[in-house]
């Protein structure tokens, strides 16, 4: 999707998001009330320059204007994939990127991640997935890896891998897939305005994941796993 | 997948120290949990393999193992990926050590 | 004394074993238990009684701390969603209880692609519980030495511990070199050319630019002994991330790109840093190469 006509869907009030190298950033009012929008578009793989632009955005937010609610925008193909990144250390410019979002969340940002694309993987893990809650569009694309490569590395042959994601979310792609296991708070159908007012007013507890996967069905033991061992007890199976 | 069990009547050996596990779930390598039981004085082993079609094998190195043991209420689960017998042998030999406490 | 143990030909539970004070480790949620992967068998793949990860409580040369040690030879280390739980759980359980640090043992190629889901979740379940960890006062340790190295989702999560160990023999990366020579060619990233992906991953390139704190022989007591001196050095310390610390690394990351951006090898950016005698970096012992590295590495 394009993000142009995505930011003025959920932005009647106005933005003035702009467009770097496939890197956004800006702000926008919702309610009458500032909010900082970062994010990414093109389904751009996610490589030390875009994830260092994420993350000086996101640590100017912190530094400039306490508590103002920060928007992340996802759409990549995942972490970019060349030796420069690798040599350069990528996995410590992404951890530096979640680490700043962890930081905005303790200094009173609420920070919300929205799937209006992408999110593939290494790309997704350190901004959607460190926001307080995370959002996406139906038509979103959402997976590790497609099931013709899954089939390839696992060896299960790709209509048994088909079959099996009827019944067990963990192997397909898909918004619904994430939502039934905690990993997306909610799929925006209609009215994107509306559903950003909801979740800005949304109250934070922490991370909810485990527990909603648990409840929607689609991650059954994990919860279960971490309750055993904070309390000493065998796991209840459900 | 194939999952195989085996149960050996009139063990004498009985061990009573907590369960153990010896080796790791690798390429051509097993782990073997190794824990008291009550089984009658029998001696049980589940074996999950990868690599379907050798039961025979299998049932002769766990009887060569029960002969020279002899456990009794001993439960003993097994998660293989294509170990050969020797390295079975060895992996059950050292459970019943550890367990007995003069592992290496 | 007794004979050096390599770390990296170690298994997890041989790490914690001589890792820690003799007879210590007392395991949560052990083998017994029997939590294995729900998803392993649909896939007709092995399960382990631990799901690969070693969870509990242990002590550090008598100071007690949590622990947890993953196992390179099931699948690779990979985080799936019991594997991740445990994870979660144990850092979780670190703040109730109050312990001074948790030591991580990694040794990982990130998410389990036969639970590809719910591992990027669990994975991102892991940074919260250990980001939650420090800013509760908890000291988080990580070792990396096993020969899966720390990779994908771990690499990450990795990074973002107070203090991070090496051994040359440890790598520190996000896609492995088979993955990027798959999608790129081998022209981008030759996988078998061992030496250039000890080069660019390896222990001795991650403490020069500033991504590992500590770089020891491949020797389980000097693991020990740099731990210990981790744990001790954080105890009653600040643990929790800041703006300062994080501009800090903004701008260090920010200085790496500009200096060494536009460079193609690591040894490019050994001579560039100064290292007398950049190329033979490789070849330098532990003792030789920490002394060489003293006045040009970056970082902390």
């Amino acid at each position: 999707m394009d993000w142009k006509k995505l930011a003025n869907t959920l932005f009647p009030e106005g933005h003035s998001i702009s467009e770097q190298n496939e890197f956004l950033s800006g702000e926008a009012q919702v309610d009458g009330q500032t909010v900082a929008v970062i994010g990414t578009t093109g389904h751009t793989p996610i490589g030390i320059e875009i994830a260092l632009a994420q993350a000086q955005a996101i640590l100017r937010t912190v530094r400039d204007f306490p508590g103002r609610p920060i928007l992340m925008l996802i759409d990549t193909q995942g972490q970019r994939l060349r030796h420069r990144d690798e040599m350069l250390g990528i996995n410590s410019y992404m951890a530096h990127l979640g680490k700043c979002v962890d930081l905005a969340r303790r200094k009173g940002h609420k920070i919300i991640g929205l799937v209006y694309d992408q999110a593939l993987s290494g790309g997704f893990i350190t901004s959607g997935l460190m926001a307080d809650a995370c959002h996406a569009l139906p038509d979103a694309t959402i997976r590790v890896m497609g099931l013709p490569a899954m089939a390839r590395i696992t060896k299960v042959p790709e209509e048994q891998l088909t079959e099996l994601a009827q019944s067990n979310p963990v192997f397909a792609p898909g918004p619904e897939n994430y939502l039934r296991m905690g990993g997306l708070e909610s799929i925006w159908h209609g009215d994107l305005a509306a559903h950003l007012r909801t979740a800005l007013a949304q109250p934070v507890a922490g991370d909810q994941r485990s527990a909603l996967g648990l409840q929607r069905g689609g991650r059954r033991l994990a919860q279960p796993v971490i309750d055993a061992v904070l309390s000493g007890a065998h796991v209840q199976r459900v | 997948m194939e999952t195989l069990n085996y149960r050996f009547e009139n063990g004498t050996h009985r061990l009573t120290a907590p369960p153990e596990v010896v080796g790791v779930v690798g390429s051509g390598n097993l782990e073997v949990l190794i824990e008291p039981a009550s089984l009658d004085g029998a001696c049980s082993i589940e074996i999950t393999t990868a690599a379907v079609g050798f039961g025979q094998i299998w049932e002769a190195v766990m009887r060569d193992f029960q002969q020279r043991w002899l456990l009794a209420d001993t439960r003993i689960s097994i998660n293989d990926m294509g170990a050969t017998p020797a390295v079975v042998s060895l992996r059950l030999d050292q459970a019943v050590q550890t367990m007995l406490g003069d592992a290496p | 004394m007794s004979r050096p143990v390599s770390y990296q030909e170690a298994t997890a539970r041989e790490r914690l074993h001589h890792l820690f004070n003799a007879g210590s480790f007392e395991e949560f949620l052990p083998p017994s238990e029997r939590v294995t992967s729900p998803h392993l068998p649909q896939l007709n793949a092995p399960v382990a009684f631990d799901d690969g990860v070693a969870i509990g409580r242990a002590l550090l040369g008598g100071v007690p701390v949590y622990v947890a040690a993953q196992e390179g030879a099931f699948m690779g280390g990979a985080v799936g969603e019991v594997h991740g739980a445990k994870l979660v759980g144990l850092l979780r359980k670190a703040v109730a209880d109050k312990v001074a640090a948790v030591v991580l043992l990694v040794e990982s190629g990130g998410v389990r692609l036969h639970e590809a889901n719910a591992g990027l979740i669990a994975v991102s379940e892991v940074m919260r519980a250990l980001l939650d960890a420090r800013d509760a006062g908890v000291a988080v340790v990580v070792l990396v030495g096993g020969s899966n190295g720390a990779f994908g989702g771990m690499g990450i999560v990795t990074r973002c511990a107070n203090v991070v160990i090496m051994s040359e023999e440890g790598r520190l990366a996000m896609s492995g070199p088979e993955v990027i020579e798959t999608a790129n060619g081998v022209e981008e990233f030759d996988s078998r050319d061992r030496a250039l992906v000890w080069r660019t991953t390896g222990g001795k390139h991650r403490y020069l630019l500033g991504d590992c704190q500590r770089i020891v022989a491949d020797d389980v007591a000097a693991f020990r002994v740099a731990a210990q001196e981790a744990v001790a050095s954080l105890a009653g310390g600040d643990t929790a991330l800041s703006l300062e610390a994080l501009e800090a690394e903004q701008k260090m990351l920010s200085d790496r790109l500009n200096n060494y951006g536009a460079l193609h090898d690591p040894i490019d950016i050994w001579t560039a840093m100064q290292m007398p005698d950049a190329a033979n970096i490789p070849m330098l012992d532990a003792d030789s190469f920490v002394a060489a590295a003293a006045s040009h590495r970056h970082g902390g």
